[in-house]
């Protein structure tokens, strides 16, 4: 079954990381995306923009489009992986080997994927 | 990464917050500082025994209030107080106040701090070293060093800022929208100021001077956050980060300024493109054009071009011609002329920054394009006398090297074209 493992961290602090330290999380999260992939498990990752780039589209007769992310939230969804896992528990394993990457507060949000298309050739 | 270093980390995000918070509360920045001092020491005492708390900004505050009420009231009555780490452990204080902060009133706080800095009684330079200090937390000597002065001159120029503003009125009542937009448009101005001040420097001392840049970018963003719909401070900080993206590519190995269409692209900072771009798409939907959003669409047309010859050139002096309209000056026209000689030629660009002369007489970017110009026209001898100048006037080593380039290309007799400011 395919998850998304969503993560969120409060951007203030994560901006406010040295670029050595940034470069050392991304480093060890990049060990952990390289197991998936052997594993023939890891779908699409992405890292995201903060939120000051981000607009919403409220939906309604006449759409409504603001500036900034859809919740104002102390923590902010920062970044995503698609991951190939045979149960929940293993879902946990995985963002449990992500989240060792850093030891800031933040959290990881465990969604089963209901329709996943990979139809898309975006590189 | 250790706790120390996220603690560090989650420390610095919220000063800006809990700093401008314990201003409002004590009304005095001496105390203030001393006050989220105090907290951020109890922080590194508690937070790797109790783990982060929930909201870093909130504990700050409230620790940091009542660190700085103990000492009030024990100078006067020498009165027991709770211990902090009971306090730090109330968890409902903690939630109250971070709702009493949410919205608002955290907003128009750290407004207020950043307004502080840029008090017009003090000179630029006085401004930015205060943000740099008040506002971003960097230590004197951080700030000497970036500044090139000794750290003793440093300390002495922020106390003196300091001083000057402690007898200064500070409004500590809740702006009204036009004293709020009054507010935004000064601090804005002095992010800016804060920005060219790294990006003037050249070679070493560019390196050195790389953090103006980067707290620079902090402060927009910080700004943005507050202000997420002005279309101004997306175009400011799309401005920055578009600028800053260039950095590692405007200087050689030697410190030798490369110009703008001789920069290895791929040294490009791709991550600052995508968000500096993302930022001027935002702020253009609300079609309130002002000087940051023109500049950084300018800013923009570089970094679309993957290579020199794909530059908007005709976009690019549309834009300028914009700007001209909204801030008149004669750098703006010195700037657009490199445009229109990529455009329409040389000699329309030299009769444009022509009559330009009486005013920028002192001005070292002037004669740079004027001399850049003539040598494209072939009138090397002229040519020459524009270079000389120029060097006369340089500002840095790098700039006087720059065009003593040009000047052995002369010499050789194998005229290119180039210009000073804008490709830099």
């Amino acid at each position: 079954m395919l998850y998304a493992i969503l993560c969120y961290d409060s951007e203030d602090v994560v901006g406010s990381w040295t670029k050595e330290e940034d470069a050392a999380v991304m480093a060890k999260l990049g060990v952990v995306q390289e197991k998936l992939a052997k594993q023939g498990r890891l779908g699409p990752v992405a890292r995201l923009l903060p939120t000051t780039a981000a607009t919403t589209i409220r939906k309604g007769r006449e759409p409504l489009v603001i500036d900034g992310p859809f919740a104002e939230t102390k923590e902010q969804l920062l970044g995503f992986y698609v991951v190939d896992c045979e149960s929940l528990e293993q879902a946990i394993e995985t963002a449990k080997d992500l989240a060792r990457a850093s030891s800031s507060a933040g959290a990881f949000e465990i969604r089963p994927i209901s329709v996943f298309n990979s139809v898309g050739s975006v590189k | 990464m250790t706790d120390l270093a996220w603690i560090g980390a989650a420390l610095t995000s919220a000063r800006p917050q809990a700093l401008s918070a314990l201003l409002r509360y004590f009304r005095d920045l001496d105390t203030a500082e001393e006050a989220f001092q105090d907290a951020c020491l109890r922080a590194l005492r508690t937070w790797p025994k109790n783990g982060p708390p929930r909201d870093p900004a909130a504990w700050l505050i409230l620790v940091g209030r009542n660190a700085a009420l103990d000492g009030v009231r024990r100078r006067q009555k020498q009165q027991a107080l709770p211990d902090e780490e009971l306090i730090s452990d109330l968890d409902d204080a903690e939630t109250t106040l971070a709702e009493r902060l949410d919205g608002a009133d955290y907003r128009d706080d750290v407004l207020r701090l950043l307004f502080i800095c840029c008090h017009p009684d003090l000179p630029a330079t006085q401004q930015i070293a205060l943000a740099l200090r008040i506002v971003s937390g960097l230590s004197v000597k951080q700030i000497a060093r970036a500044f090139l002065v000794s750290e003793s001159a440093m300390e002495q120029r922020i106390t003196r800022a300091k001083s000057r503003i402690a007898g200064a009125d500070v409004p500590f009542e809740t702006p009204g929208a036009v004293e709020r937009a009054e507010r935004l448009a000064a601090v804005a101005a002095m992010i800016y100021l804060l920005f060219n001040e790294g990006y003037s420097a050249a070679g070493g001392e560019a390196l050195l001077r790389a953090t103006l840049g980067d707290e620079a970018i902090r402060l927009a963003r910080l700004l943005l956050r507050l202000f997420p719909t002005e279309p101004e401070i997306m175009g400011l900080t799309a401005l920055l980060l578009l600028q800053h993206a260039r950095a590692p590519a405007r200087f050689d190995a030697d410190g030798n300024i490369v110009l703008l269409e001789d920069q290895d692209r791929s040294l490009w900072n791709r991550a600052m493109i995508v968000e500096g771009l993302a930022l001027i798409d935002k702020a253009m939907r609300h079609q309130r054009p002002g000087p940051y959003q023109v500049q950084a669409a300018i800013a923009a047309l570089h970094a679309r071009a993957a290579r020199p010859e794909d530059t908007d050139w005709a976009q690019i002096d549309l834009l300028y011609a914009t700007l001209e309209k909204m801030q008149p000056s004669p750098v703006v026209t010195l700037n657009r002329a490199v445009a229109v000689s990529k455009v329409h030629g040389a000699e329309a660009a030299l009769a444009m920054i022509e009559p330009l002369a009486p005013r920028l007489s002192g001005y070292f970017y002037f004669f740079g394009v004027k001399g850049a110009f003539l040598l494209q026209l072939g009138r090397a001898e002229d040519a020459r006398v524009a270079f000389d100048r120029a060097i006369a006037l340089a500002n840095t080593a790098a700039e006087a090297a720059h065009i003593r380039l040009h000047l052995d290309r002369l010499i050789k007799d194998s005229a290119t074209g180039g210009d000073a400011k804008a490709s830099r």
